[in-house]
């Protein structure tokens, strides 16, 4: 019997895809050579001032939107101080009391129980720069390309139960944010970052126990593990009659533990205030229906219709809605597709697992929906067996090539005439007498492995309907 | 000499070329040979620029080319305004080496207006003081006493002007930086209004009430810069995207039928007797050229300090949070990050600063935020209401700038009556307020400063009854002896 | 007293100075004097007044998403007192 309930915020930090820094006009873009995209805005220098960037303003306002947030009609930007060498200004620029949208939510499946998450706030921020530590140095390197990239920070209600909760309103925000096409949420670029609040109660209480603040937890998997071991730390704690100490810990992957973070000299004080260099955001209704009818349409409303309108299992619904570039592939290549499930059996299959493995977008290849309708029907059509289709799909992948160019050129296409296949299988019957035998004495598997004989001898090319009508024929 | 005209004068015979911009910017060097060691108002001199400017200047002239409103005209800028290529310190041990990579607006603004840069001024280190004393390098002084301050924070830029080194200088106001040294070395000192001239690249203070402007031998002087400096800059946020009027065309010296207010509490307890007496003598000539002149209260008038108190070091203990020895600046020898950053700035700010970032710091701190600084913002909105509701019925308000005379260097003084210094002054700032300082009479031989302040964005009018108030105050034509006065320390205030 | 020698000590701390024992107490004395003075506010009625964080009435100050110049990297870097590598160097930063 589980004697304590797990209770967890989520802090997202999602840096947003404008050309340029939040508050000055440097490129944004990543991997660039160090302090090569910065200016004495960014760099903090001493007179310059910040000049806020109306893009990144309606990117927080779409994410919010898509996040079911209300967007009150006035914001502003606080300073927050502290040093730190990744923050020139030693202060950061970001919203305390007045941010850019509030009271939002999103839904959540585990387990076949839906639920509702809540969250409290969206804010704009500036990110930080890069420090680099040197192995064996006394002294770190600071890189200020990323300083000024423009963040939202999406702050959650303890809502969440459980680190499968936890892992499952991480993937349904990704998701989210990356169908609004205000960031592309990569998680192992930094573009998306997580720090959780933990803490334990017992069951039936209301009152939130002592927590934990969770940090550098970098994939979703290490999410739910960080926060797996911390619900595990803190119950043992409980158990043993102890107290959980409030304080910040590291997720080490490696150890697979969280650690405390060395405990700063003095209690944090931020000292925001109302940064007088920027002026408020007055976001008017008709401004916020704008940004509204840029949206898309949401995982959600997509997964309803992939069920309703083309009967798709309610699980690869799900799937193939996750992902905006995968829905939006599925939706055109179904323009002029009849099958959903084979479709989705496909995305699901062989194209999951060759993105996976290559760590790709399907829109950062060479497929394109049209690829994938023409092999579906060659395959459809007897052209190729579903053995071939498979060969085909790994040239097409690589090459871009057309399937039908690719049947073409290899010479895969179905032997579907009956005379080239009788010669192969009597060819067959001869080499095989045991099978022969094990058939006529009523073994009916036997067919099955002189089929597989004629089809390796054909190269995968033989149509297994007709090698099994001749087999049983000649037999 | 030709430092002794007025800038309208040396524009004017620039253009005629009577005189080249060469022969101009050789006798200002010349003058500051001759004067710059007993006034020490420059903590840079950029002399090979400034002649190799002139150079480029009296060329383009002599081709017929487009030159600037400006052109040839030698002026200095105080040390907190970003010059690309040339030092700019704050007179602060922390930018002793500091060489931005970029220009201030105003920098741009006035090398495109053809005007030549002579050097960088002296101020209280990081703008925060009255009279350059606060200065890591040295203390400027008044060219009407040597012994006495020029006032401040920018000493430097009034003292440069006062004492004929320039025939112009931008200074900074926070609580009446450019105000208090103007009234105190005799000269002309605009602050306009919160967001008519752009911030960008000066070195904040505090971000909410920190203003640039100029010290000019005139009121025509005066009207002549404000038409280069005064313009929208989409740099800087705080700026205001509003279309600049010819300044000069204010100074018709028609003032009938004006309305100016008195406030009864800028002539109150601490105020000179003198000074309240040539104040009164700048009142009775404007009347006699058709204004009418009122007694006014402006009730929360006492309440600009304490508030100022609050809010400025609140500003600055955040600005200058970015002094840590990483980027640029001064850097001390440390064995880790805490000590870098404590070094650093231990060494690098001077007592007066450190005094501020830590008051700031104090009332920004979580326990002290509401009763601190938002009782401040409150009571910056009571200050507001005041000159809002006497403008609604008057056209300008009219105090003195300050309540006593320039005060000898080194004058054992208690802190809280030195943050007084700024009584009349820092109002405005809080209101955001056009403010402009005008000599109005001499005391003992030092000079007397009166303030008119406007309307938001009313510049031009304060212009008109400045000038016209110059033009018959049959004030002597005065200049700075350039002597010491000795004899008995000047009281303040 | 208002605030004493720790509260200095720990605003000193958070606003990275290090002050001498005597340092310390020069602006506890002085800190004390001013903020005496300061709660001269406390006479006013502020309970209904709205805060003034800007004295001009703007908003929505903007810039499109369009990119400029940046400083080359040896400008940004030449003020800068430690170098190596294109970057800022500080003694390490330990979590």
């Amino acid at each position: 019997m589980r004697k304590y309930e797990t209770v967890i915020g989520l802090e997202v930090h999602v840096e947003l895809a404008t050309k340029t820094k939040i508050f000055c006009s440097c490129p944004t873009e990543f991997g660039k050579d160090a302090n090569t995209h910065v200016c004495p805005v960014c760099l903090g220098f001493p007179g310059a001032l910040p000049v806020l960037n109306k893009r990144a303003v309606e990117f927080a306002i779409k994410a919010a939107l898509a996040l079911n947030c209300e967007i009150p009609r006035f914001s502003k930007f606080d300073r927050k101080n502290y040093f730190y060498p990744d923050l020139p200004k030693a202060y950061q620029t970001s919203q305390y009391d007045l941010p850019v949208a509030v009271n939002g939510y999103l839904e959540i499946e585990v387990e076949g129980v839906k639920k509702k998450i809540g969250i409290t706030r969206v804010h704009l921020e500036e990110d930080a720069g890069k420090l680099i530590h040197a192995g064996f140095a006394d002294y770190s390197l600071a890189d200020y390309n990323r300083a000024g990239v423009p963040l939202i920070e999406i702050v959650s209600e303890p809502d969440l139960r459980s680190p499968a909760e936890a892992k499952a309103y991480l993937e349904k925000l990704k998701s989210i944010i990356q169908y609004t096409g205000v960031s592309d949420v990569k998680m192992e670029e930094g573009s998306l970052r997580c720090d959780a609040n933990i803490s334990i109660r017992p069951l039936g209480s209301t009152k939130f126990g002592t927590r934990t603040e969770i940090k550098n937890m970098n994939s979703f998997k290490a999410v739910e593990r960080g926060l797996a071991y911390e619900v595990a730390r803190h119950t043992e704690i409980v158990e043993s009659g102890g107290q959980v100490v409030q304080e910040t810990r590291r997720w080490d992957e490696s150890k697979g533990k969280t650690f405390a973070m060395r405990s700063k000299e003095e209690a944090d004080d931020y000292r925001y205030f109302p940064d007088p260099d920027l002026v408020p955001v007055i976001v008017e209704p008709a401004w916020v229906e704008e940004i509204r009818r840029t949206l898309p349409e949401m995982p959600d409303s997509r997964q309803a219709r992939y069920i309703s309108e083309w009967g798709l299992p309610a699980y690869d619904a799900a799937v193939i809605t996750a992902s905006k570039a995968m829905a939006d592939f599925f939706e055109a290549a179904m323009a002029d597709y009849h099958d959903a499930k084979a479709m989705a059996n496909w995305l699901m299959g062989e194209i999951a697992k060759h993105l996976n493995a290559e760590g790709l977008e399907i829109t950062e290849t060479k497929l394109t929906p049209a690829h994938l309708v023409e092999l579906l029907k060659l395959q459809d059509n007897g052209t190729i067996s579903g053995k071939i289709a498979k060969t085909v799909f790994e040239e097409m992948f690589s090459s871009g090539k057309m399937p039908g160019e690719i049947v073409k050129e290899k010479g895969l296409v179905q032997i579907t005439d009956e005379g080239a296949l009788a010669a192969i299988v009597d060819e067959v019957i001869a080499n095989n007498p045991k099978s022969v035998e094990d058939y006529k004495n009523g073994k009916e598997k036997a067919i099955g492995f002189l089929v597989g004989q004629v089809m390796k001898l054909s190269k995968g090319k033989a149509n297994p309907a007709l090698v099994n009508k001749l087999l049983r024929e000649k037999l | 000499m030709l430092t002794q005209f007025t800038l309208a004068e040396i524009v004017d015979k620039l253009a005629k070329k009577e005189i080249s911009a060469r022969e101009v910017t050789e006798a200002a060097l010349a003058r500051i040979d001759a004067v710059e060691d007993t006034v020490k108002a420059f903590v840079t001199q950029t002399r090979e620029a400034a002649l190799a400017k002139a150079a480029q200047i009296d060329a383009k002239r002599f081709n017929g080319e487009e030159v600037g409103p400006l052109a040839g005209v030698p002026m200095a800028l105080k040390d907190n305004i970003c010059t690309k290529g040339i030092r700019t310190t704050c007179s602060s041990k922390m930018l002793h080496n500091f060489i931005p990579p970029y220009d201030a607006t105003v920098a741009e603004l006035l090398e495109n207006a053809g005007s030549i840069l002579l050097g960088k001024t002296n101020l209280d280190e990081f703008a925060m003081g009255s009279s350059t004393e606060n200065s890591a390098f040295f203390t400027t002084c008044n060219p009407w006493d040597l012994e006495s301050v020029p006032g401040g924070s920018s000493g430097g830029s009034a003292a440069a002007v006062a004492a004929e080194e320039v025939f112009f200088a931008l200074g900074s106001d926070t609580a009446g930086s450019v105000r208090q040294p103007a009234a105190f070395c005799g000269v002309v000192g605009l602050k306009p209004t919160y967001g008519r001239v752009s911030r960008y690249g000066l070195i904040p203070f505090a971000s909410s009430l920190d203003q640039i402007g100029s010290f000019t031998k005139d009121v025509r002087d005066c009207a002549l810069v404000m038409n280069v400096i005064a313009k929208y800059d989409p740099r800087d946020s705080t700026s205001a995207n509003l279309a600049a009027p010819d300044y000069t065309t204010f100074l018709d010296g028609n003032v009938k039928g004006l309305k100016i207010g008195i406030p009864k509490e800028y002539f109150v307890e601490g105020i000179n007797a003198d000074v309240k007496a040539n104040v009164h003598k700048a009142i009775a000539v404007l009347e006699s050229l058709g204004a009418v002149a009122e007694e006014i209260s402006l009730p929360h008038s006492e309440f600009g300090i304490p508030a100022y108190y609050i809010i400025a070091p609140a500003e600055a203990s955040s600005n200058l949070a970015r002094f840590d020895g990483v980027q640029y600046g001064f850097q001390a020898e440390a064995d880790n990050l805490q000590e870098l950053y404590e070094k650093t700035r231990s060494a690098g700010f001077g007592p007066e600063v450190k005094r501020r970032i830590i008051l700031g710091t104090y009332v920004l701190s979580s326990d002290n935020y509401d009763a601190y600084f938002v009782k401040a913002l409150k009571v910056r909105t009571l200050i507001k209401e005041d000159f809002d509701k006497a403008f609604a019925k008057y056209d300008v308000i009219l105090t003195p700038t300050t309540l006593g005379l320039p005060f000898k260097q080194g004058a054992v003084r208690d802190l809280v009556s030195m943050y007084l210094n700024d009584i009349c002054t820092v109002p405005t700032n809080m209101a955001g307020l056009p403010a402009i300082s005008v000599p109005c009479g001499y005391v003992d031989g030092l000079p007397v400063g009166m303030q008119l302040i406007g309307k938001p964005f009313a510049e031009g009018t304060i212009l008109r009854v400045a000038h016209a108030y110059e033009q018959n105050s049959g004030l002597p034509k005065k200049k700075p002896t350039l002597t010491a006065k000795g004899g008995a320390v000047h009281e303040k205030i | 007293m208002k605030i004493g020698k720790n509260d200095v000590a720990h605003v000193a701390n958070l606003a990275k100075l290090k002050l001498s024992e005597a340092e310390t107490e020069q602006y506890t004395e002085e800190l004390n004097r001013v903020l005496t003075y300061i709660e001269n506010l406390d006479h006013l009625d502020t309970e209904d007044v709205l805060p003034t964080v800007h004295v001009l009435p703007l908003q929505n100050v903007f810039r499109e998403d369009e990119t400029h110049l940046c400083l080359p990297r040896e400008e940004a870097l030449a003020n800068a007192p430690e170098t190596e590598d294109g970057m800022f160097r500080v003694p390490r930063v330990i979590d």
